[in-house]
């Protein structure tokens, strides 16, 4: 089962290397891990897009809980939030063929923020199942190069890092 | 004054200001370049702070922990950086796996160099985080109050563990005014954890439904300070008590309840309980491969009772029918509280009596027993007749035993018998050999008055020899049998039960026709240790009261045949059923 985990930490150096390390040496396997500031500037917040049965689940929230600069973790996967993922990508694009690129890319609301004589980048976010099918909508194209943020989420409503303190 | 406000001090006075503030009487420091200016402050508190000089980092690392698992206090170690911090890491590990309160001060590199590959320079944090509770690397001479604050309080509550506190040289020099009482920075530290009332009720129901109970108490009972209330609970209910190796002194070992200690090399009666149980209390335990052997079997009867204070150990192995979050002396204390003012809470009185006769039976069936000879010294009669002399001397409650690991481990874990807590250290989780010689010494140092022995192997007590020279210095008159079989005995062992006997780098010794070696008594009296070598079994009686009366440090090495397995055993991953028996 996919499940996505919100975490706010301590803004320390180490703290995503002592994250990253745990999860690694415990054998867990992340599918996405995106981390960044939050509004308040000593608290950072990491997403996780985790696989895998509940009692997997129950040790990777556990051995994170137990991680000092680790405030708070939630498994939010059951309630009630906003997910996304931001992508550049970097597509083969002749002049005949942007008109129907960028048809697409107004179909899935991304934007062209690049375009040279051969290529073309759009910037594009939304849920990880749009970011995928837009990546399959552009590979006959021609993918050149593509760079995502990792998914980051948010639960609609209670204020998380607000209770934490 | 170091105290005097508005003085300047410099962040090497500070720290160590900071562990006096923290009550910390004694530590186990070996210098270096960039931690001189720590020790040059150790030198004036030297009539408040007493500074062990170790002979290796590893030995002041084990030290801080003897002196941590004898006393429950914080132990602290400090060492250079590079290649100083880098002989804590097994310390370290050590540490974490046993739960041990310890703290570890490294200097470091000045911040100027920090990252461009300088002289002695290793990111310790880097290496350590994985293997302790929680680290620091200090960034400012103005945090170290702080962080000295937060790391006494991280080691030492909640489940314990080590901390690592590594301090640039820049920053030990620079001079500031301090503030020693400076607020914590935890907001995700929650050590507290309590089981409910409701939670309680469950595991007293658990207990009144059950008919063949059985509790299996692990170091935590020892951390936590419960050994009271283990007993008081076990002694209401009439519930018999298997123990952990690091249990072992948590409860009586003379005691009728007592099954002594389960798992791998537990007694026969204790694993047939726990196997034939249909509800078990697991009590500061964590469901170690040594204590199952293989997992789905282990305990498969019965409904699982799981009380601990760390949430990440509850369900990480074997999912628990009611699995309690807490503190496990607080939660025994209030279960011996509910039945005090409820006895109906509890089972009737005798509501065991098949049970308990049922173990009675396994126990006269199956006690522990070796095969002795006369011709030799078995080491396990060499373990038992230390621990009788010491008995009829009335000695045994201001006894100290460390260990180092493997055969010996197990056999005193079997033979020498401990009635009280923190008398017994021993490397269990990480199972790291040359623990025993300066492990003993920590101990020492926290109890002058008490005779400490080191139980050891050749193999381990040569890892951390040059401890004796500690020792003798320091005067710590620790005592090491040496149980000197010529191998690596538990090595030997499993490779006669699984790899046909073919010795795979496991003989120590230097030819089977030339005397022992090393000659560790003449190894032990160039350190000006006592020391003598006993062969004979008629010899041994003499050669244990010279060493227990010796006022110096003492080795007595004990030759012992080293084709002796210890038994019982349950192969790993292998069940209940695959026992061997002696």
């Amino acid at each position: 089962m996919r499940h996505v985990l919100s975490a706010l930490v301590q803004n320390q150096p180490g703290v995503l290397a002592h994250v990253s390390g745990m999860l690694a040496s415990r054998g867990f396997n992340i599918d996405s891990l995106a981390v960044g500031e939050t509004e308040d500037p000593v608290l950072s917040r990491m997403t996780f897009v985790v696989h895998g049965d509940d009692t997997v689940l129950e040790q990777v929230r556990k051995q994170l809980d137990k991680i000092v600069t680790i405030v708070r973790v939630d498994d939010i996967s059951s309630e009630n939030y906003v997910e996304r993922d931001l992508m550049l990508i970097k597509v083969q694009a002749n002049s005949a063929q942007r008109t129907e690129i960028a048809l697409l890319v107004e179909m899935f609301r991304g934007r062209v923020v690049d375009v040279s004589a051969v290529d073309i980048m759009i910037e594009i976010s939304g849920t990880e199942s749009k970011i995928v099918a837009f990546i399959e909508m552009m590979r006959p194209f021609g993918i050149l190069e593509l760079a995502r943020t990792g998914r980051i989420a948010l639960v609609r409503g209670r204020p998380m890092s607000k209770e934490a303190q | 004054m170091a105290e005097t406000k508005g003085t300047p001090q410099s962040g090497a006075d500070i720290l160590v200001q900071c562990l006096v503030n923290h009550g910390v009487e004694v530590l186990f420091a070996y210098p270096g370049g960039a931690s001189m200016p720590l020790h040059q402050a150790l030198t004036r508190f030297g009539d408040r702070l007493r500074t062990v000089l170790p002979r290796h980092e590893q030995g002041g690392g084990f030290m801080a922990e003897g002196y941590a698992r004898s006393t429950g206090k914080v132990g602290v170690c400090m060492a250079t950086s590079g290649p100083g911090a880098t002989n804590f890491v097994t310390c370290l590990a050590d540490a974490k796996m046993d739960s041990v309160p310890l703290i570890a001060v490294t200097g470091q590199v000045g911040t100027h160099v920090i990252g461009t590959d300088a002289f002695q320079e290793t990111p310790i944090i880097e290496v350590c985080r994985a293997i302790t509770k929680h680290h620091y690397l200090v960034q400012r001479t103005e945090d170290i109050p702080r962080v000295m604050k937060e790391a006494f309080y991280i080691a030492s509550t909640g489940r314990p563990g080590p901390v690592i506190v590594d301090v640039p040289k820049d920053l030990q020099n620079r001079a500031i005014i301090p503030d020693y009482d400076p607020p914590m920075n935890l907001p995700g530290y929650r050590p507290q954890r309590a089981a409910s009332r409701e939670q309680l009720e469950g595991v007293l129901a658990l207990v009144r439904h059950s008919k063949k109970p059985i509790i299996y108490a692990g170091g935590g009972i020892i951390q936590s300070g419960a050994a009271l209330y283990l007993r008081q609970f076990a002694e209401k209910t009439g519930i018999p008590v298997a123990l952990t190796v690091h249990g072992l002194g948590g409860f009586p070992s003379d005691h009728f309840l007592c099954l002594q200690m389960l798992g791998m090399h537990g007694t026969v009666y204790a694993n047939y309980a726990i196997n034939d149980a249909d509800l078990l209390l697991a009590l500061g335990v964590r469901f170690d491969d040594r204590v199952t052997g293989k997992v789905s079997e282990f305990a498969k009867h019965g409904k699982i009772v799981h009380i601990d204070i760390d949430p990440s150990e509850i369900n990480k192995i074997k999912a628990a029918t009611l699995p309690v979050n807490g503190d496990v002396c607080q939660t025994l204390k209030e279960l011996v509280a509910l039945l005090d003012a409820d006895p109906s809470l509890g089972p009737k009185s005798n509501a065991y009596a098949d049970w308990i006769r049922q173990v009675e039976e396994w126990r006269s069936q199956e006690p522990m027993r070796f095969q002795d000879r006369d011709d030799a010294i078995m080491p396990q009669f060499a373990i038992q007749r230390l621990w009788e002399i010491l008995r009829e001397r009335g000695m045994l409650e201001d006894t100290i035993v460390t260990t180092g690991v493997g055969q010996h481990q197990m056999w005193a874990a079997q033979y020498f018998k401990f009635n009280s807590p923190r008398h017994w250290l021993t490397s269990g989780g990480l199972g790291a050999m040359g623990f025993g010689l300066p492990a003993a010494l920590g101990a020492q140092a926290a109890h002058p008055l008490k005779t400490v022995i080191d139980i050891d192997g050749d193999g381990s007590f040569l890892m951390n020899i040059q401890e004796l020279a500690t020792a003798y210095c320091e005067k710590l008159p620790v005592k090491t049998m040496l149980l000197n079989n010529q191998h690596l005995g538990m090595v030997v062992q499993w490779e006669d039960r699984f790899y046909e006997s073919n010795r795979g780098h496991t003989y120590l010794g230097a030819g089977f026709e030339h005397e022992p070696y090393p000659d560790f008594v003449a190894l032990a009296q160039g350190f000006k240790c006592g020391a003598r070598s006993v062969e004979r079994k008629e010899d041994l009686d003499d050669a244990l009261e010279e060493m227990i009366d010796s006022k110096l440090p003492y080795v007595l090495d004990v030759l012992v045949p080293y084709q002796e397995h210890v038994l019982p055993m349950i192969p790993g991953g292998m069940t209940v059923r695959d026992i061997i028996k002696a």
